[in-house]
C-alpha cells in the first residue's frame, strides 16, 4: 500500500495511532524533507557601502529580479559583506536599519517648489525646476559677478551664491560639482566635513 | 587617519579621547576589542561621559568638556619631565633641534605678534633661524645636542613646564591620580618597540581650540615616535562614510581638489601662485614633496579646461575665482544674514539642523531669494520656512524665498567610489532605482551645468569662457558615469609621457591612463583632476574595485583591496617606522625596511624608494624640513597649543593666565558681531553643555528610519544624579534646556555616567545632550539641538564649538 506522507497522517487523525500504524508494517514512503527555500537564494546581490560613519563598512544589497532590462529590481535585504577586511560581515545598530532609510516614507519622489510666501509645496517637472534654478543662477552671476577687486587685478569671482557638498555623495559627484562650482567662479561653498 | 582601522589591532596601547568609537563607529571599534584580546593592548579613555568605549575600557578618566589642550599638555609636560620619549626619534625626525627665531615669545598667554584688534597674529617672530651654505642655499641652523635655548625642544620643554599635575586636574577636573596614571600608560609607549595609537573624533574637533587639541596629541606622538609605526599615528574617526573623499576633493572654498591652495587677490598671476606655493627645502637632501606643486595645478588646469588650457593663457589661470578672505560655512551664513547672498544649494546637507545656532542659520535662509535642497530625504532645511510649532516658530507668509527640493539618489542607487577614514578608495554599485522621478547627483549637476551653458552660448553673459570651455568628455553630457570622473580623477597621459632620467624612454603613452602622480608633468602633457588620488584607476583598470582581502603580512594591510591614497600606502610616514639605518623599530610589525637597495616591505613606501639611509633623506616627506614639527608656525594661533577656555566657561579666568582677560578664549578665533554679545555667562548658564551621538542614530538622517526610530524614539539630554538632586529632576521628567540663544525641551536621563567634577575649586556639573533629532522624521518630533549652540569657531579650521557651552536646565 502506497501511502504518501500527508495520507499518512490523515490516517493517523482518523483515530488510529500512528505507532500501532508503523508497527502494523505500515509507513509512509520517504518523505520530501522539504525546508522553505531560502528567500536570498533567488535575489540579486549587489556589493555596497554603508553611508552612514567613515568606517565605510561593506554591505551586501539584496534586490528582487535578475538586473535584466525588463526586470525591475526592488531592494528586500542589507547585510553586512563578510569579505570586506574592516567590517567581517558586520553591521552596527545604525547600519542594521539601512533598508528601513532607503525605503523610509520620507523619501523625496518628485521635485517640488514652494513659492515665495507660500505654506505649500507645488509638484514640478525636473525640467521646469532645473530650468527655473539655472535662470536663477545666471540672473544672479551676471549680476554680481566681481571681473576685477578694487585694485584693478582680475579676480573673476561669485560671491552671492553659495553651495554646501554632502559627505555621503559619491567622490565622483564631488569631483564634478567642485569643476561646476569653480567653473562659475563661485568662492562660497564648503561639506559637511568642516562641522 | 594616517594609518587606518584594521591597523587599530597593532596598537599596545589605545587612547580614545575626543570621541567614542564603540558607539559612534561600532564597527571600526572592533579592531580594539581585537588589539586587547590578541595582543593584550590596553584601552584608556578620557571623557566627559562614562561612554560604553569607557565601559569596556582598562582605564577612565573623567575630563572637562573644552579643556583637553590642559590635560594634553600636562602629559607632554609629565613625558619631558620624566624623560619617557623615544630619544633618537625625536633628535632626528622631528624639528627638536631647529632653532627658532630668538624674538619668539609666549607671554601671559600669548604668543609674540599679537593683535587684539585683528584677533590674529603677525608670524613674523615665529620663524626658524637661517644661514645660508655653500652654493647659496638656506637652510634653518639646528643644534643637534638639543641644548641651545632657542631649540624647538627647550622651547617646548618650557612652554608645557606649566601644566603640572596639580594645574591639569584644577583646570579639567580629572582627579589628579587618574592623570598621573594615564601617562604612566602613555610613558610606557616611548620604548623604540611599542606603540600607542589615538582615535579621536568631533569631540577634538568641535572646538575654538579644535585644531590645537589635535595638534597637542601630535606633539604626544611625534615624543614617543608613534608616528610612521603599525599601530601608532593619528587616527581621526571621521564622519560619513565619504567624508574622508568629500574632504580630498575639496569641496570648500580654500582649496582645490587635492589640498592645492586656491588662488586668492595676492596671486596676481600663474607665476606669482605657482612661486608662493612651491617651497625650498629647509635642510639638505630633503624630498620636500611639495616641490612638485606646479605638476599637480597643471595638470588640474587640464583636466578642467582641456585643450582651451594652454602655456599661451597659463592654462586658464585667470579664469579660476580668486578669493578674497573666509567662505567656510559660518562665514557664508554670517555673509548671508547679513543679506549679501541670493542663492544658495544644500547637496545631501541639512544645515538648519547641523550648524550652530539655529535661529541665526533660519533667519538668513529666508533673506534668499531661491534655495535649492538636493537629497533623498525631506530634510528639516527644505521646510525651514514652515511652523511646526514651538519646534520651528516662523510665519511662511513673511519668508519670500523660492524652495526647491529636488529627490536624489542613495547610496544603494548609485555607483562610484567612497575613501573611508583610512583613506581607502573603495568602488560600489548600484542595486536598484530610486523612488519616483529621483535621479543621480552627478546627473542632477551635470544637467544644471548643461542647461547654464546653453545660456551663456545662446545669450552671453559674464565671463562664459570658463563655463563654455569646461572640459565635459562624456558620453552622456546629462549624465556622466562615475567611471568616466574616477578615470578623470585618477589622471592620463594627453602626449607621450617620457622619463625624466632618460628622455627617450617613453613611460606613458598618449591617452593611456597614468601609473601615478609621479608621472604627472607641468607642460600641459597630463591631466589629473586630483593628483593625490593618481593612479586609483590605471592602465591596469579600477584599482578602487578590487576584492582581494589576502594579508600575508599578518598586519591587516590588505594592499590588494580598493585603493589607499595616496599611492596605495595604507600607513604614512612609514619611513619612521625605522631607524636610521633602516631597521625597523619593531621587526615583529615590519611595515617598510632598507634591503640594502631599497626600502620595500609589507606597504608602500613613503620615500623615494632608493634613497639609501646615509642620504639622510627624514620621513616626513611633505615637510620642507624632512621632519615632523614640535613646533609648528603654520598655526592661526600659536606654534606650541595652549589651554584657552571655550567662549561660554564657567571659569572668569583663564586659570593659566588669570591676570590676562585677552588669553581667556582662544585670542585668534574669528567673531562676528553679534555673536559675542550672545554668549552666555556663567551666572545665567551655571552649567557645561556637550552635544553628543546615540548608538542608535547617525546625525540627523537615521530619524527617517523606522528600525532606528524604534530603539530609540525621543529625544532626551542627561544629568548627572547630583545635578538632577540639586534641581529636583527625576528620571523620565519633562525638561527645558537654555542656551542665551534659545531653548529645547526634552525627557531627562538621570544616570551614574556624568560626573560632577571639580574646576578650580568649585562643583562643576555636565549636560549631554544627544544631537539626533528634528521636526522631520518618523521619530517623535524634537527640537533641533543646534538652537543651543554657539556661533563661533576653530581658529584654523572654523569648525563651530559645539562641544562646550554653557546652558541652564529646569522641570519644563
Amino acid at each position: 500500500m502506497q501511502v504518501s506522507r500527508r495520507q499518512f497522517f490523515k490516517i493517523c487523525g482518523a483515530g488510529l495511532s500512528g505507532s500501532s500504524i508503523a508497527l502494523m508494517g505500515y509507513s509512509p514512503t520517504s518523505a520530501l524533507a522539504e525546508v522553505r527555500s531560502y528567500k536570498l537564494a533567488h535575489a540579486t546581490e549587489t556589493r555596497n557601502m554603508c553611508p552612514y560613519c567613515s568606517v565605510s563598512c561593506g554591505v551586501l544589497i539584496y534586490t528582487t529580479g535578475d538586473k535584466s532590462k525588463n526586470a525591475k529590481a526592488d531592494i528586500i535585504h542589507i547585510e553586512g559583506d563578510p569579505d570586506n577586511p574592516v567590517n567581517r560581515g558586520t553591521l552596527c545598530p545604525k547600519g542594521a536599519g539601512l533598508l528601513d532609510m532607503v525605503k523610509s516614507p520620507n523619501r523625496l519622489k518628485f521635485p517640488e517648489v514652494r513659492e515665495p510666501g507660500s505654506n505649500e509645496w507645488k509638484r514640478i517637472s525636473w525640467d521646469d525646476a532645473l530650468t527655473r534654478i539655472a535662470k536663477h543662477m545666471k540672473a544672479d552671476r551676471d549680476a554680481n559677478f566681481i571681473e576685477k577687486n578694487k585694485d584693478g587685478v582680475t579676480v573673476n569671482r561669485w560671491n552671492t551664491f553659495g553651495f554646501l557638498a554632502s559627505s555621503a555623495a559619491n567622490n565622483e559627484t564631488g569631483y564634478i560639482s567642485h569643476k561646476v562650482l569653480r567653473s562659475l567662479g563661485a568662492v562660497a561653498f564648503d561639506t559637511q566635513a568642516r562641522i | 587617519m594616517t594609518n587606518h582601522w584594521v591597523d587599530i589591532k597593532n596598537a599596545d596601547l589605545i587612547m580614545v579621547m575626543g570621541g567614542n568609537a564603540a558607539e559612534a563607529h561600532p564597527c571600526g571599534f572592533k579592531w580594539v576589542i581585537e588589539a586587547k584580546k590578541d595582543r593584550k593592548a590596553k584601552l584608556v579613555v578620557v571623557d566627559p561621559r562614562f561612554t560604553r568605549s569607557a565601559a569596556v575600557s582598562d582605564f577612565y578618566a573623567p575630563v572637562r568638556a573644552g579643556s583637553d589642550i590642559a590635560f594634553l599638555g600636562g602629559v607632554i609636560n609629565y613625558l619631558l619631565t620624566n624623560d619617557k620619549i623615544h630619544h633618537d626619534y625625536v633628535k632626528n625626525y622631528t624639528n627638536a633641534s631647529f632653532l627658532i627665531n630668538p624674538d619668539f615669545k609666549f607671554e601671559d598667554g600669548l604668543f609674540s605678534g599679537y593683535n587684539p584688534e585683528k584677533r590674529s597674529y603677525d608670524k613674523a617672530t615665529w620663524g626658524y633661524q637661517m644661514e645660508t651654505v655653500k652654493g647659496g642655499d638656506s637652510f634653518a641652523k639646528v643644534d643637534p645636542t638639543l641644548q641651545d635655548p632657542n631649540c624647538a625642544f627647550q622651547l617646548l620643554k618650557k612652554h608645557y613646564s606649566r601644566y603640572t599635575p596639580d594645574m591639569v586636574s584644577k583646570v579639567t577636573g580629572t582627579p589628579k591620580e587618574s592623570f598621573l596614571k594615564i601617562c604612566e600608560m602613555i610613558a610606557e609607549t616611548a620604548a623604540p618597540d611599542k606603540t600607542m595609537t589615538i582615535c579621536y573624533a568631533l569631540g577634538w574637533t568641535q572646538h575654538s581650540v579644535g585644531s590645537q587639541n589635535i595638534r597637542t596629541m601630535a606633539i604626544i606622538q611625534t615624543l614617543l615616535g608613534n608616528m610612521g609605526m603599525a599601530g601608532g599615528g593619528i587616527n581621526a574617526l571621521r564622519g560619513h562614510a565619504n567624508v574622508q573623499g568629500i574632504t580630498d576633493m575639496c569641496l570648500y572654498s580654500e582649496n582645490l581638489p587635492g589640498y592645492i591652495s586656491a588662488p586668492t587677490d595676492a596671486d596676481v598671476d600663474r607665476k606669482t601662485y605657482l612661486e608662493k606655493r612651491t617651497p625650498k627645502p629647509l635642510r639638505p637632501n630633503q624630498m620636500n614633496f611639495p616641490q612638485n606643486f606646479p605638476k599637480w595645478f597643471t595638470s588640474l588646469q587640464k583636466a578642467w579646461y582641456g585643450n582651451a588650457a594652454t602655456d599661451k593663457n597659463d592654462y586658464g589661470y585667470e579664469w579660476l575665482p580668486k578669493r578674497d578672505g573666509a567662505y567656510d560655512v559660518l562665514a557664508i551664513f554670517e555673509r548671508m544674514h547679513q543679506g549679501k547672498m541670493n542663492g544658495f544649494v544644500c547637496q545631501g546637507f541639512n544645515p538648519l539642523a547641523s550648524v550652530s545656532n539655529k535661529k541665526k542659520v533660519g533667519d538668513a535662509l529666508a533673506k534668499l531669494k531661491y534655495l535649492v535642497v538636493i537629497d533623498p530625504l525631506v530634510t528639516d532645511t527644505s521646510e525651514f520656512w514652515k511652523n511646526h510649532g514651538e519646534l520651528n516658530e516662523v510665519d511662511a507668509s513673511k519668508i519670500p524665498t523660492e524652495v526647491f527640493r529636488l529627490p536624489a539618489d542613495c547610496f544603494a542607487e548609485d555607483t562610484g567610489s567612497f575613501t573611508n577614514s583610512g583613506r581607502v578608495i573603495q568602488w560600489h554599485w548600484k542595486a536598484a532605482d530610486g523612488p519616483g522621478e529621483s535621479k543621480g547627483d552627478i546627473e542632477i549637476i551635470a544637467t544644471l551645468f548643461q542647461k547654464l551653458k546653453a545660456m551663456y552660448a545662446k545669450d552671453g553673459g559674464k565671463l562664459p569662457d570658463p563655463i563654455l570651455n569646461l572640459s565635459w568628455p562624456h558620453r552622456i553630457p546629462t549624465k556622466p558615469s562615475s567611471a568616466e570622473l574616477l578615470m578623470e580623477i585618477s589622471g592620463k597621459a594627453l602626449g607621450d609621457v617620457f622619463d625624466p632620467k632618460d628622455k627617450t624612454k617613453v613611460i606613458a603613452k598618449a591617452g593611456e591612463q597614468l601609473a601615478g602622480f609621479a608621472q604627472l608633468r607641468d607642460d600641459g602633457s597630463t591631466s589629473c583632476g586630483n593628483w593625490i588620488y593618481g593612479g586609483c584607476w590605471s592602465q591596469a583598470g579600477n584599482l578602487t574595485a578590487r576584492r582581494d582581502n589576502s594579508d600575508p603580512s599578518g598586519l591587516g594591510q590588505t594592499l590588494l583591496w580598493g585603493f589607499a591614497w595616496p599611492a596605495n600606502r595604507r600607513i604614512i610616514y612609514n619611513r619612521a617606522s625605522c631607524d636610521l639605518s633602516g631597521k625597523p623599530w619593531d621587526p615583529k610589525r615590519t611595515v617598510i625596511r632598507w634591503t640594502g637597495t631599497a626600502w620595500a616591505g609589507n606597504d608602500i613606501p613613503d620615500m623615494r624608494p632608493d634613497a639609501a639611509p646615509d642620504e639622510n633623506v627624514m620621513p616626513f616627506i611633505m615637510t620642507p624640513e624632512g621632519v615632523a614639527r614640535l613646533f609648528a608656525p603654520g598655526m592661526a594661533d600659536g606654534p606650541f597649543s595652549e589651554h584657552y577656555e571655550p567662549f561660554e566657561t564657567p571659569l572668569d579666568k583663564n586659570p593659566f593666565s588669570p591676570n590676562n582677560p585677552k588669553a581667556l578664549n582662544n585670542p585668534a578665533a574669528r567673531v562676528y558681531k553679534g555673536d559675542m554679545e550672545v554668549f552666555g555667562k556663567a551666572k545665567d548658564f551655571p552649567y557645561v553643555a556637550t552635544t553628543y551621538r546615540l548608538v542608535e542614530h547617525f546625525h540627523f538622517w537615521t530619524k527617517h528610519s523606522k528600525l532606528n526610530a524604534i530603539l530609540q524614539p525621543e529625544q532626551f539630554v542627561e544629568i548627572g544624579e547630583e545635578l538632577a538632586k540639586e534641581k529636583g529632576i527625576a528620571n523620565g521628567d519633562r525638561v527645558k534646556v537654555r542656551s542665551n540663544r534659545g531653548f529645547i525641551k526634552a525627557v531627562a536621563v538621570v544616570s551614574k555616567r556624568i560626573a560632577t567634577l571639580t574646576i578650580d575649586g568649585k562643583k562643576t556639573h555636565t549636560v549631554g545632550i544627544p544631537i539626533h533629532w528634528g521636526f522631520k522624521g518618523v521619530t517623535k518630533p524634537g527640537f533641533i539641538t543646534n538652537t543651543l549652540t554657539p556661533y563661533v569657531g576653530d581658529a584654523n579650521s572654523q569648525t563651530p564649538e559645539f562641544k562646550a557651552f554653557l546652558v541652564n536646565i529646569e522641570k519644563a
